[in-house]
């Protein structure tokens, strides 16, 4: 495996296989009385977190603990980056002090791949601008395996703001790596340029109608619907949330739709969700939604991605 | 150079032809009844057993001795766990990761039960270190035994075996192989190859 994160792309089958056995056995350490393990003594990891962020930062630090090593979050509030510091001289600093590892956060496409060159740590995004997020991909990926088995041939309908998302750029490429495939839907507004080559070039399908999607071809084994990012909005992007939820959102009618075709449907969210938005309450709390599974998968995948770039030789200690 | 306290190598793996048996397959079965008996001595019976396998091979080697005890003793079948050691190795910086096996506990639990790790062989005692330091996070058994079917010599660590299938001398750089049939796929063995000196 590489030295760094930046990308689900870096991963191949067997390296996302590696981590998803592994996160396995963290999972069943999660729920043991000491949830300590001396793997990482030692070693000193720093959770850069430029944008905001509850349960990635969160999980990266419990993560961290877990298997002894120093965590430290830092955050752009409360740091120099607030005195107008750099991003480099920033990093570069950080880097000074001889850390294993840096998981950053930040609202800027491909900042990860940009500090990997200037670092000697091991960089793990955590999420960068609306490129990628490829922990949560290979926690939604945990998540499903988890329930579904093997993931080759199961289809996956991924919903919402895909412009904006890095979750569905990550989810997009590891699942096609686990052989799944792959639909995605959004309005045309929020349809990022481009989409019919890229699909093509990445092998999945899109669409504009989730009712047509959900209700022909093959059932989906899973829907994973996005949030929608207010953050990165601007405006314009559709005239109300009604009529996103209308045409777009999770709805009762469009669950019980799902589970009529599949009874085994499952659901996912990345969090945090726009409850009555993107989801409705009935399909967020509805024994088919997976989304606490999510979170508590990804402690165990963070872990795993952990281990597997800091644990044995040639990492970045 | 620190010699990696390596577990054994992967399932199914070849034998080298350059070696030479020293426990057959029958021999096997004798040793695995040998400890069973000595365990049930040692313990005056059966309760409380909990015998956790360090995988791969450890595993099926507890399964077996389980089975035999259960036979011998007339009883219901010793609880068998397996015990993955990967996280707790001291040696983790010096050799590429790999995604560790399952740990399994028995629903009994090992608090307050006469654990006995079993390996196939034991040799600098790192494993049995690191599987004594993944016993404790788990629990605090009332005692912890080590069965092993081979002992090798050259420990780097105060541990000895309490049931020991067999002695074999042998020197850093040879080879002792165990195969079985349930993890292997291929008749019982034991083997010692030169290696690659």
């Amino acid at each position: 495996m590489a030295r760094h994160l930046i990308s689900s792309a870096d991963l191949s089958r067997s390296d996302v296989e590696a981590i998803l056995d592994t996160a396995a056995s963290m999972h069943d350490v999660q729920r043991r009385e000491v949830k300590k393990l001396p793997t990482l003594r030692g070693r000193t990891i720093i959770n850069f977190f430029f944008e905001d962020s509850t349960r990635t930062r969160s999980s990266f630090e419990i993560a961290g603990k877990w298997m002894s090593a120093d965590t430290i979050n830092l955050s752009a509030k409360g740091s120099s980056t607030s005195k107008g510091e750099s991003l480099r001289d920033t990093v570069q600093t950080i880097n000074a002090m001889a850390v294993d590892a840096l998981v950053i956060r930040h609202n800027q496409s491909g900042a990860c791949h940009q500090i990997a060159g200037w670092v000697d740590a091991s960089v793990i995004n955590a999420g960068d601008g609306t490129h990628e997020h490829p922990t949560q991909a290979l926690l939604d990926a945990y998540t499903l395996q988890a329930r579904l088995g093997a993931l080759d041939g199961r289809h996956v309908v991924i919903v919402g703001d895909l412009t904006h998302s890095r979750v569905f750029r990550s989810n997009a490429i590891t699942l096609r790596t686990l052989g799944a495939r792959v639909t995605v839907v959004a309005p045309p507004t929020l349809m990022p340029a481009g989409i019919a080559s890229w699909a093509q070039r990445d092998g999945f399908s899109w669409s504009w109608d989730l009712d047509e999607v959900l209700a022909t071809g093959d059932a989906p084994d899973a829907v994973m619907m996005l949030r929608v990012q207010r953050e990165r909005m601007s405006g314009g992007y559709f005239p109300t949330a009604r009529e996103y939820t209308v045409g777009y959102g999770l709805t009762r009618t469009r669950l019980e739709g799902l589970l009529h075709r599949n009874p085994d449907a499952l659901i996912l969210h990345p969090g945090p969700m726009n409850r009555g938005l993107e989801i409705s309450p009935d399909a967020a709390d509805a024994p088919a939604s997976l989304i606490l599974d999510q979170v508590s998968g990804g402690l165990a995948v963070r872990m795993a991605v952990l281990y597997h770039l800091l644990a044995g030789e040639g990492s970045a200690a | 150079m620190a010699r990696p306290a390596r577990s054994g190598p992967p399932a199914g793996s070849p034998i080298d032809p350059l070696g030479r048996t020293v426990l057959s397959s029958n021999e096997i079965a004798r040793c695995l009844r040998r400890i069973a008996h000595e365990l049930l001595e040692h313990n005056k019976g059966a309760s409380d057993l909990v015998l956790l396998g360090i995988p791969t091979r450890g595993v099926e080697l507890a399964h077996r001795l389980s089975a035999i005890l259960a036979e011998v003793e007339g009883c219901e079948p010793i609880p068998v766990g397996a015990l993955d050691i990967t996280m707790h190795r001291d040696d983790l910086r010096h050799q590429p990761t790999r995604a560790p096996m399952r740990t399994v506990i028995p629903d009994c639990g090992v608090d307050d039960m006469i654990v006995v790790l079993v390996d196939d062989v034991l040799y600098s005692g790192r494993t049995i270190r690191a599987a004594l330091d993944a016993v404790a996070d788990l629990g605090r058994p009332r005692a912890v035994r080590l069965a092993v079917l081979v002992d090798r010599g050259h420990r780097e660590l105060p541990i000895r075996a309490d049931h020991v299938g067999k002695n074999l001398p042998t020197s850093h750089s040879e080879m002792v192989q165990v195969r079985l049939r349930g993890a292997d796929g291929i008749e019982d063995v034991v083997r010692i190859a030169p290696g690659d000196v």
